[in-house]
């Protein structure tokens, strides 16, 4: 019996002993040699893998920030300019601080603004149903209400308004990764500067029909009638392809534009409650009230 | 005008559902479920009742408390597995042992999975065989029929493939045990003499049987290449030596090979997508199947292997691919 | 035994209902919008300005490019606009908008009844008024039939097929002009018969359709015993089963070939002509008349006057229907095209097009998807997919976009006849998901084989 158990055990000790040999053996064989600063950045970094930087994970980032040898060309989207300092303090390199983005939804064609004129029956996306057809709405460039831009989000940062039919972005939680940039066929999410206290002005369109179609599909649509442009005191507006487009760069805040616009589709958020104005210019249609659209704390102004 | 839909191709939609699948399922049990309540009488309506309806109410109560999920007890697959759990349970079985059993088939070989269609194992063999380990006594005693047709004895003890056993570990042969029990092919084609309310009688599993083919809601090849495969592999051993093996027919008609290779291994869930890995997963069963009963502890092992074959779905599936327009 | 194709297909309900209908001509309207973009390639350049008058017949958009069609004028009037205009799918495209007229033909243009026989023998003479008569495949895809007709030099094409088999539920068209054109069909396949210098024509019916069968025997009999030139040609009764009007179906099933995969018919020295497109030809070649009006059905249980009606390209679809009584209070949904394979109608305001089969009312309960629920790995729809893929695994591969994967489980070679969402017992969108898959791994070996070239 005892003999029984010390055989067991000699045999299973030897037998380890055997395989641990091998098994470093191997591991010396079949070593990667490998920056070990890569390691380093990768720790600095947000580990969320969501691809925003266009590389396919953080470590793939990580090495090509350690290969580059400078940081010029990669920027993390989520980490932003405070992971960049990390990442440059690693790496003994520079890093230009870059204003922090969000994704902005450009389209205001909620329920009540754009009339359905279909009813869409197919698998719920996006995708697909740009694939298919024009949209259920008259409007050819808006919204197609199926979240793929949700889907899309690995932060948990858009989610669709039940009331508007639209995605709403988390100020909060948006990264700028632009993975919702990428999942939007009809492109309508962009990625915009944050703004100073996170105020920002923009175009809430994409409708590149003429005026009268994109009113006919769209009571908040850009009709290209080029009053904001004309109005801005900094250049930051063109009308190209019949819809306006403000260039954030350019863009001081003034506002002046907002009051312009015949449809309300310049939208201004996070800005302080103004004085109470005269009623708006031009109500647009009854059923068709400031929505709510793009943040809670959004506010319109015709 | 109302609005019209618009949806991508197709427009139109079979009429054949989840739901309407497994209400021919259903559908195909009623004879042996029949069968087997004329048989036991009582009993057999006390277990096949508490089977269905604890197996029922649990996935209900999974999806909606503990999942938090629509309720999917509508595509009757409970149902389903309720009775097969049933059927293969001895009718004398107390009510509490259908409890158990749908625990573990639907708590734990389903609903653990993410529900139907994502289960790697049969859920009514997975309970059955947790039972059949856990109380081996009452899951091999065949406590008397009382049923409703006359004129049968209150038979009591194994069933036929465990009289087998237990004489070929005695030293009797083939013979002297079938002479000594009178055992007769007859009697097993409609009522069998011992056995789960679902192994008595073989000719309502095969009215089932042909019933889902009419129906389309399967397709023969993994019954057929286990029955096949049963039938050739004793066989070729009874050929060898027909004192120690028993005979083809005996091994088809006996245990619960018939309704496991017709209700049980042709699931949908855990059997291979194509006919040529139906194939290879029947005949896989057929052989443990048979190489439990001749070599194994076990009188019968039916159920061991359609679980093993089981886990070797996502594998054949793999490697079995049907033939594709274009690619020779 | 009746030959049909080898792998899966499904049986849905025939409900060919308006097949008792006589194709009548619907009354041209007071406007026609002419889509510039009716064939398969790149679309016509408008040949008119507004205020042009135009006759019938007349050219009035150009083919841009190898791929790409003749378009002509299907009324004479006057052209009040040319600009974009949305189609049926509600995406705009260039249409050419005519206000009505009196009609008057282009001269050159038969349109007497009288059955021309004769097959000319000059190849390009036949080629070039099937280009310039602006004739496309009718069959679904468009696309030009003059370019269909002429193989590359270094394939070789031995048999024709002519597809009869109108394999979709409720689509009716080719049945009639097979009972009502048949001859005309067969002189249209003799001739392209001439043009690819085949011995042996193929025409493949199905079984449900027995007095088209008939007729057209009749038809090829008469004609072969007549005059030169209608040898070798036969009808061939094909089992019924979807999708038997595929191309790559029909192909296996007439000739047990199989066209490889992302390869071409004429790759196994096939070609397939629709039998509308054999009567296109009939009218180009013998008659001189440009491709300005085709055969649609206008069908469904929901919709009270079933119809075959010979209307001219370019007829809003929205005065089809009001001229039979309007959209009945029932229908839920409109499709061009048949219910397994046609498009959805977003837009009752879009014109038809050339290659425009019908109109189908189907009611909700009928149409609208329902909630989708597990995949029970029923195998059904491997079992139904003509191609012998698995659209099971396609759809979920495709959701995880593991594009290696998916041409490896060749998506590309998916023909979209909806045999897998039809069949699904679940109601899982499978050929929603996989379509749009079938788009991203063709982009990619596109993008791969590119460069090389």
């Amino acid at each position: 019996m005892t003999t029984t158990i010390i055989w067991t055990i000699v045999a299973i000790t030897v037998l380890g002993v055997l395989l641990a040999v091998v098994l470093y053996l191997v591991a010396t064989k079949f070593k990667v040699e490998e920056d070990p600063r890569i390691d380093e950045v990768e720790k600095v970094m947000p580990g969320a893998n969501c691809g925003g930087c266009g590389f396919a994970g953080c470590r793939a980032f990580a090495q090509s920030c350690v290969e580059a040898g400078n940081l010029d060309n990669n920027f993390c989207p989520v980490g932003g300019n405070d992971v960049m300092k990390k990442v440059a303090a690693v790496l003994g390199l520079e890093v230009k601080e870059k204003a922090p983005m969000i994704a902005v939804v450009r389209c205001n064609g909620t329920c009540a603004n754009r009339p359905r004129t279909n009813d869409y029956d197919g698998v719920r996306s996006c995708k697909v149903k740009a694939a298919l057809y024009s949209g259920d709405t008259g409007c050819l460039h808006g919204c197609l209400g199926c979240g793929d831009c949700v889907a899309a989000c690995q932060f948990g940062a858009i989610s669709m308004d039940p009331a508007t039919g639209l995605p709403v972005v988390d100020e909060e939680k948006c990264t700028a990764c632009g993975a919702c940039v990428r999942a939007c066929p009809k492109r309508i999410i962009e990625l915009r500067n944050k703004g100073p206290k996170n105020r920002r002005v923009f175009v809430s369109c994409v409708n590149m029909e003429k005026g009268a179609a994109a009113r006919k599909a769209c009571s908040a649509a850009c009709i290209g009638c080029g009053k904001c442009a004309k109005a801005c005191p900094f250049d930051a507006i063109t009308v190209e392809h019949n819809v306006a487009y403000i260039d954030f760069n350019k863009c001081r805040l003034c506002r002046k534009c907002v009051a312009e616009c015949p449809t309300g589709a310049i939208h201004d958020v996070n800005f302080p409650t103004p004085a109470p104005k005269p009623e708006p210019k031009e109500a647009p249609k009854p059923a068709a009230p400031a929505a709510e659209v793009k943040s809670t704390t959004d506010k319109k102004e015709e | 005008m109302n609005r019209l839909l618009v949806s991508p191709s197709p427009h139109i939609h079979t009429r054949t559902s989840t739901r309407s699948l497994m209400l021919d399922v259903v559908i195909a049990l009623l004879p042996s479920v029949i069968v087997s309540i004329l048989y036991y009488g009582w009993s057999a309506v006390e277990i096949l009742a508490s089977s269905v309806v604890f197996c029922v109410l649990l996935e209900y109560l999974i999806t909606k408390y503990l999942l938090k999920r629509p309720c999917t007890v509508g595509d009757l697959s409970a149902v389903v597995t309720g009775i097969i759990l049933a059927l293969n349970l001895p009718p004398a079985a107390p009510w509490w042992v259908a409890m158990i059993g749908a625990v573990v088939a639907i708590g734990v070989a389903k609903m653990t999975f993410g529900g139907l269609g994502q289960n790697v194992f049969n859920p009514a063999i997975t309970g059955r065989v947790f039972l059949l380990i856990s109380f081996p006594a009452i899951m091999t005693t065949w406590d008397g029929a009382k049923g409703f047709i006359g004129g049968i004895d209150a038979v009591s003890g194994p069933t036929p493939l465990g009289i087998v056993k237990e004489g070929l570990m005695q030293g009797q042969t083939i013979d002297q045990i079938f002479a000594a029990n009178d055992f007769s092919y007859f009697q097993m084609l409609f009522v069998n003499i011992g056995g789960s309310a679902g192994e008595i009688s073989a000719l309502a599993v095969i009215a089932g049987f042909i019933y889902m083919l009419a129906r389309k809601v399967i397709r023969p090849y993994i019954t057929l290449s286990i029955l096949v495969t049963v039938a050739v592999f004793s066989g070729i051993f009874w050929l060898i030596d027909p004192s120690q093996y028993t005979d083809p027919l005996f091994n088809l008609l006996t245990g619960g090979v018939l309704l496991g290779s017709v209700f049980m291994a042709t699931d949908y869930v855990t059997s291979p997508m194509s006919d040529k890995g139906g194939i290879i997963f029947g005949v896989g069963i057929g052989v443990i199947t048979m190489l439990i009963r001749y070599f194994g502890a076990y009188p019968e092992g039916m159920s061991f292997a359609i679980l093993i074959m089981n886990s070797t779905v996502p594998l054949i599936n793999k490697f079995c691919k049907q033939k594709k327009y274009g690619r020779a | 035994m009746k030959k049909t194709f080898s792998i899966g297909g499904v049986h849905p309900d025939d409900k060919k209902i308006s097949a008792g209908c006589a194709i009548e001509v619907l009354p041209t309207p007071k406007k026609v919008y002419i889509s510039m973009a009716q064939h398969l390639g790149g679309p016509a350049k408008a040949t008119v300005a507004a205020g042009d008058k135009v006759k019938t017949g007349q050219v009035i958009g150009e083919p841009t490019g190898f791929i790409s069609a003749f378009v002509h004028s299907s009324v004479t009037g006057t052209v009040k606009s040319v600009g974009l205009r949305k189609d049926l799918a509600g995406i705009p495209v260039i249409h050419v908008e005519i206000d009505v007229e009196d009609d008057e033909w282009m001269d050159g243009i038969d349109t007497t009844d009288t059955i021309v026989r004769e097959i000319p023998q000059d190849t390009k003479f036949i080629l070039d008024r099937i280009r310039n008569n602006g004739v496309v495949g009718l069959g679904g895809a468009t696309f030009p039939t003059n370019v269909k007709l002429c193989p590359p030099p270094d394939k070789k094409a031995d048999i024709l097929i002519l597809n009869g088999a109108e394999c979709e539920p409720y689509l009716t068209s080719d049945y009639r002009i097979m009972l009502e054109k048949s001859e005309q069909i067969v002189i249209g396949a003799a001739l392209m018969k001439h043009v690819l210098g085949v011995e042996r024509v193929v025409i493949g019916i199905e079984e449900n359709k027995p007095e088209a069968i008939a007729k057209m025997k009749e038809a090829v009999a008469s004609l072969a015993a007549g005059t030169a030139g209608y040898s070798g040609i036969e009808v061939m009764t094909l089992k019924k089963k979807y999708p038997q009007g595929g191309e790559k179906q029909l192909i296996d099933a007439v000739t047990h070939r199989q066209v490889k995969s992302m390869g071409l018919p004429i790759d196994v020295g096939v070609v397939v002509q629709n039998v509308a497109t054999s009567l296109a030809v009939y009218e180009a070649v013998q008659k001189n008349k440009p491709l300005i009006d085709n055969t649609i059905t206008v069908t469904g249980e929901c919709f009270p006057k079933q119809s075959n009606l010979l209307v001219r390209v370019g007829t809003p679809l929205s005065y089809i229907v009001d001229w039979l009584g309007g959209i009945p209070e029932t229908a839920a949904k409109a499709v061009s095209g048949g219910p397994m394979m046609g498009k959805a109608i977003a837009n009752m305001d879009a014109a038809t097009l050339k290659g425009t089969s019908s109109i189908l009312f189907l009611t909700e309960e009928q149409t609208k998807r329902k909630p989708e629920t597990n995949c029970i790995r029923c195998g059904k729809c491997a079992e139904a997919c003509p191609m012998g893929l698995e659209p099971f695994l396609l759809n979920k591969l495709a959701k995880n976009r593991m594009y290696d994967e998916l041409e490896e489980n060749a998506v590309q070679d998916c023909i979209e006849c909806g045999c897998c969402l039809y069949s699904c017992p679940a109601n899982i969108p499978l050929l929603d998901i996989i379509r749009i898959a079938k788009g991203d791994v063709i982009r990619i070996i596109r993008s791969r084989t590119a460069p090389k070239k």
